[in-house]
């Protein structure tokens, strides 16, 4: 038994998550090329754990496996760990990793639709706090060959001084805390034009692939502008004020996962701000703690935690910026929910 | 080290403020609690509580000296209600006090009624008309269906009827099925 | 004139599928061998039956008064035969029986004299008894009278009415139909509306998917030469004609849910009603047909000029019912109801029948949890969020429900039709705000039992508080004969010695009951279950109990 509307839109969660995975190939791709094959083989082992935790925890909750596995949301969290880490990284830290996320950051809540979190980033906070040397080590550009790379992920020796670098960020904060000014940090080979050598090329293609969702109306307009918005005016008045120990606006735009946090993180739906004032403020409060924690924090990148302590803001940002109601225009501004 | 830290203590001050300022936007005072607990109480005034009427098992329950679960007309949610209002834990409803039934409404066989006026005497909500030696009638809008006026009715004349759906009364139903349907809710029906 | 068009947000675009029923002209249906003419068939009160079973009545004739001002009349569509007044299955979701006149036509069709009613003299007042007399009533699919939205209200006079053919669901075109066969005719009743609201300008409104009507309605308007008269076509996009839509698309102005739309200068009827005002009141014609859309899953989708009272499947037979039809739809794909019974009649709010296929109106796939992916705000043409509506109708929370405005959602559908998780989120918001219904029926009805329980405490308290005064001055009249304590025991024996020729008499009356209700009912009222019977005694045993409880804590109070 079913009732009106009998008509429905050709839509499903599977083909919006389908596509949000398709606007990651640019990027991914671009990783691959920078930094090796070894992310290719992190993605294959992040789907294959957070599919074999979806089906557990499906059928251990009772819950139709097969239905809720082809809604593909495991995948796109699965994703979206790897490419949060650094490629060389263990085969068993991105196990642990993506099992934390779909266990305890999503099942354990609800399941799909329920979690407060952003399981990706709830799994690279999980990561960065647990094993925080690892997590820092990223390859050079072209550093080391093919089966180097897949040996290290799959837990071979590592000899990684020879291969991995500081990513920017890291580099930027150990320069500054060394005294040196950030004009002088940014002279060595990590960097390129404006942020890390390489790594405009992958903000660029997170841009691309954000631009894709837009494009699909798979995510709205609200949460990547007041992200980037806010990111480039907090980091421009503190550049502005000293140069020399900020960063210019253009290298916090294209340097670490701004772009990603941007386009695919931020706008995850689940644990987001829905409401169109809600998402403004959600977006520009991550932008602006992660570049507090950039400057001043012991991390050298802060969207993670920034994103997770805004989850927990958005019940209270949804309720007090609902949008009036048809016809309720003229009351006063929040008197739309309440 | 210190900025796991640093976040922790930051989120526990952001959650500390988030339920701070949800206690003040939602707290909640009015009237005194026996008014709120005879508002959930369904008024059919039939005494199955063990109390005269609807108020006196309220001041009852307020008072502590009577449990949540003892209205069989208010049913499963009228307990639940009554939990939620108090901060108490729900328990089924005590069998010892009847079993909730489909709302029921009394309707007089005109032809057998002797005009006794007996009935009207037991309505507690004034709900029959008529006068001595005249046939009675229930004004079936404002039968609670207490079943107080069947006992005392000398010629038996009066019947418990269920009130039926109408168009105008019918509701939607929830939408989902659910999964599995408890067997004893289902005989419910023919208690009546 | 007007210069500018204003927009809604959300809304969606669905294929319209009209072509297929405009390509013939409306058919005027044969009459069925019986019609079931409901009673109740408008917002308001229920008709009384002015017929009896038996008795013959004319085309045109009174079977129904209104009941009550907010209610409308009822009248047979032909000349027949009163078979039988009884409840009928109705064209409702739930399937379930209301009262209705069953007539059988006697083919004759000879209408009842029509009394001329000259309405270009007659007061404002006047012309609504008419027409609520005449049964005229909304026809765009609401149904409520028109004879009370014909009321400029306190200011006396209106800034717009509006007339709606706009017509936005899909598969649906009677109004599209009427507007391209009758087009003076409409635009005639909406002057004479515009005159009762003292309306300073009409807008006849409708979608720019209706090229063929919008030139009719045009070349008809300007065949009328009236400068505030004007013919608007608007962008398609569903529900462009939905009343509050359509409104703040020509003016500008939002009414919010519960108030009227006079209060802020509009008025808006749908084209068939103005034709229906103008029969009524140039020709003296009742409502007693209209145009329905047959659709769907049929051979012949086509228009049909039906008598109320038609048999759904007198329609459906006509336009040729596929054999793999699994279900029927009364209104449009987006909003219309389920028709559980085909042998339902047809109703003044029948615009539309569908017929669905599985393949034509495909079940929806099974639901996902939300992902509060926002598509559903984004689409919902009241500025909803419908995905807050569902969560706290799902879990029961009505309160909360209200809080996000539940009774301002207009149930257009366009959020569960965007809806990627396809969840059925208006049989959610329907589910709740029935029971909303339903609560707030019980509360009223709770209250009145408190309050009349209350009075009946009262008026036995002060009965009580009479007698013992009563007694008091008896007692005081008389010389002290007997001790102090001597009223006590003197009012305990009074009663008593009082019951017992009451006693005598009721078991007389009981006696004769007894055998007049063996002769009469032959009901054996001994031939109680013993459940009845345990019943019974602890009914009693409670109410013991209780008088006793009430008796001992009567002194606390
Ligand atoms: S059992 Fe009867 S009298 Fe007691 S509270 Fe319930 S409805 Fe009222
Ligand atoms: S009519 Fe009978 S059942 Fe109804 S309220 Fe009165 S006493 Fe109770
Ligand atoms: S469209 Fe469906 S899934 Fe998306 S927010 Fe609305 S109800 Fe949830
Ligand atoms: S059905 Fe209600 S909530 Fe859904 S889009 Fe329409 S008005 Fe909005």
């Amino acid at each position: 038994m079913y009732n009106s509307p009998y008509l429905r839109q050709n839509t499903s969660v599977r083909r919006v998550m389908v596509t949000v995975l398709v606007a990651m190939l640019p990027a991914i791709a671009m990783q691959v090329w920078l930094f090796g094959i070894g992310l290719l083989l992190q993605i294959a082992i992040a789907s294959a754990t957070a599919l074999a935790c979806e089906a557990a925890m499906l059928s251990l909750r009772h819950r139709p496996v097969a239905r809720a596995l082809g809604d593909g949301s495991a995948l796109v969290t699965a994703w979206l760990i790897a490419v949060c880490l650094p490629p060389l990284l263990p085969w068993w830290m991105i196990v642990i990793g993506t099992s934390f996320a779909i266990v305890i950051g999503k099942h354990l809540y609800g399941g799909l639709g329920q979690n407060p979190f952003n399981p990706a980033m709830l799994a690279y906070c999980v990561l960065i706090i647990s094993f925080p040397a690892l997590m820092s080590q990223w390859p050079g550009l072209q550093g080391s060959d093919a089966a180097t790379q897949l040996d290290w992920v799959l837990g071979g020796e590592r000899a990684l001084d020879a291969v991995t670098g500081a990513t920017p960020l890291d580099a930027l904060r150990t320069g500054l805390l060394g005294n040196a000014d950030v004009a002088a940090v940014m002279q060595s080979p990590a960097f390129g034009h404006l942020a890390g050598a390489g790594w405009e090329w992958v903000a660029l293609a997170w841009g691309a692939g954000g631009l894709l969702l837009l494009a699909l109306r798979i995510i709205t307009w609200h949460i990547p502008v007041a992200f980037l918005g806010a990111m480039a005016l907090v980091s421009g008045v503190a550049w502005l004020i000293d140069p020399s120990h900020y960063a210019s606006p253009a290298f916090h735009l294209l340097a670490g996962g701004t772009m990603l946090g941007a386009f695919f993180i931020a706008t995850d739906p689940v644990s987001g701000a829905t409401t169109p004032r809600g998402k403004l403020i959600f977006a520009a409060c991550i932008a602006l703690i992660a570049w507090l924690i950039r400057a001043f924090g012991a991390y050298p990148d802060g969207i993670a935690f920034a994103v997770l302590l805004l989850n927990i803001c958005v019940p209270l940002i949804d309720i007090k910026t609902q949008p009036p109601v048809f016809g309720h225009k003229v009351e006063p501004p929040d008197g739309g929910a309440r | 080290m210190i900025t796991a830290l640093l976040v922790m203590a930051g989120l526990a001050l952001v959650l500390g403020a988030t339920l701070g300022a949800a206690s003040v936007l939602f707290k909640t005072q009015g009237d005194p609690l026996v008014d709120k607990i005879d508002a959930i109480l369904p008024q059919t005034q039939c005494g199955q509580c063990g109390y005269p009427g609807c108020k006196p098992y309220a001041t009852a329950i307020a008072g502590g000296d009577a449990d949540i679960n003892q209205c069989p007309p208010g049913g499963d949610e009228g307990v639940r209600k009554l939990a939620d209002l108090l901060g108490r834990e729900y328990k089924p409803l005590n069998a010892e006090h009847g079993v909730e039934k489909p709302k029921s409404v009394a309707v007089i066989d005109e032809a057998t009624c002797i005009g006794c006026t007996l009935c009207i005497q037991a309505c507690p909500v004034d709900a029959i008309v008529g006068a001595a030696k005249q046939m009675h009638t229930i004004v079936g809008d404002l039968c609670t269906g207490c079943e107080l006026c069947v006992p005392p009715c000398p010629a038996d004349c009066i019947d418990m009827v269920p009130v039926t759906e109408t168009v105008e009364s019918w509701k939607w139903r929830y939408p989902v099925f659910e999964l599995k349907v408890q067997p004893a809710t289902l005989p419910a029906k023919e208690a009546a | 004139m007007l210069n500018k068009l204003f927009s809604f947000n959300g809304g969606v675009k669905p294929d319209p599928n009209k072509s297929a029923s405009t390509r013939e002209p409306i058919a005027r249906l044969a009459l069925p061998p019986q019609l079931v003419i409901p009673l109740h068939q408008h917002i308001g009160g229920t008709p009384r039956p002015l017929v009896t079973v038996g008795s013959t009545v004319l085309g045109g004739q009174r079977i129904g008064a209104p009941d009550g001002n907010v209610s409308s009349a009822v009248h047979a569509p032909t000349s027949g035969r009163v078979v039988a007044i009884e409840p009928r299955p109705m064209p409702h979701a739930s399937g379930l029986s209301s009262p209705a006149v069953v007539i059988e036509p006697d083919g004759l069709d000879t209408a009842i004299e029509r009394e001329p009613f000259d309405w270009h003299a007659a007061a404002p007042g006047e012309i609504r008894d008419f027409l609520r007399d005449a049964g005229v009533v909304g026809l765009g699919g609401a149904v409520f009278p028109s004879h009370l939205k014909l009321n400029p209200g306190k200011s006396g006079h209106t800034d717009t009415l509006v007339i709606n053919g706009a017509e936005c669901e899909p598969f649906i075109t009677c109004d599209d139909m009427l507007m391209r066969t009758e087009p003076e005719n409409i635009l005639r009743g909406a002057l004479i509306m515009q005159r009762m609201l003292a309306a300073k300008q009409v807008l006849v409104a409708l979608e720019d998917n209706k090229p063929e009507a919008a030139t009719a309605l045009k070349a008809a308007a300007r065949a009328l030469g009236n400068a505030s008269l004007e013919v608007v076509v608007v962008p398609t996009r569903y529900p462009a004609g939905g009343a509050k839509q359509l409104i703040r698309v020509l003016t500008g102005i939002e009414v919010p849910h519960g108030s009227r739309s006079t209060d802020f200068g509009v008025q808006c009827f749908n084209v068939a009603t103005a034709l229906a005002v103008w029969r009524a009141l140039e020709h003296g014609e009742a409502l007693t047909r209209r145009i329905v859309t047959v659709a769907g899953n049929v051979e012949r989708p086509r228009n049909f000029d039906v008598a109320i009272g038609t048999p759904i499947s007198h329609l459906f037979a006509a336009a040729g019912l596929k054999p793999d039809t699994d279900k029927l739809i009364m209104g449009g794909p987006m909003m219309g109801i389920p028709l559980p019974n085909i042998d339902a009649p047809v109703v003044k709010a029948t615009n539309c029948l569908l017929a669905s296929s599985p393949t034509l109106f495909a079940p929806p796939e099974p639901e996902l949890p939300c992902i509060r992916c926002g598509e559903c705000a984004r689409a919902c043409p009241a500025d909803l969020q419908p995905f807050e509506l569902y969560w706290h109708s799902r879990a029961r929370n009505f309160g909360r429900a209200q809080e996000y405005k539940l009774f301002d959602c207009i149930e257009c559908g366009c959020c569960a039709y965007v809806c990627p998780s396809h969840i059925p989120l208006v049989d959610y918001y329907r589910y709740a705000k029935s029971e909303i219904w339903a609560r707030e029926r019980d509360k009223d009805a709770a209250d009145s039992a408190r309050e009349r329980f209350e009075f009946r405490n009262w008026r036995a308290d002060r009965e009580k508080e009479e007698k013992a005064a009563k007694l008091a001055a008896r007692n005081a009249a008389k010389p002290a004969v007997k001790p102090a304590d001597g009223p006590a025991p003197a009012a305990d024996v009074a009663p008593a010695a009082a019951e017992d020729p009451k006693k005598a008499l009721i078991e007389a009356a009981m006696a004769r009951a007894r055998a007049q209700k063996e002769a009469v009912a032959a009901k054996n009222t001994d031939a109680l279950t013993p459940a009845q019977k345990a019943q019974i005694d602890a009914a009693e045993e409670r109410r013991k109990r209780a008088s006793e409880l009430s008796g001992s804590d009567a002194p606390t109070e």
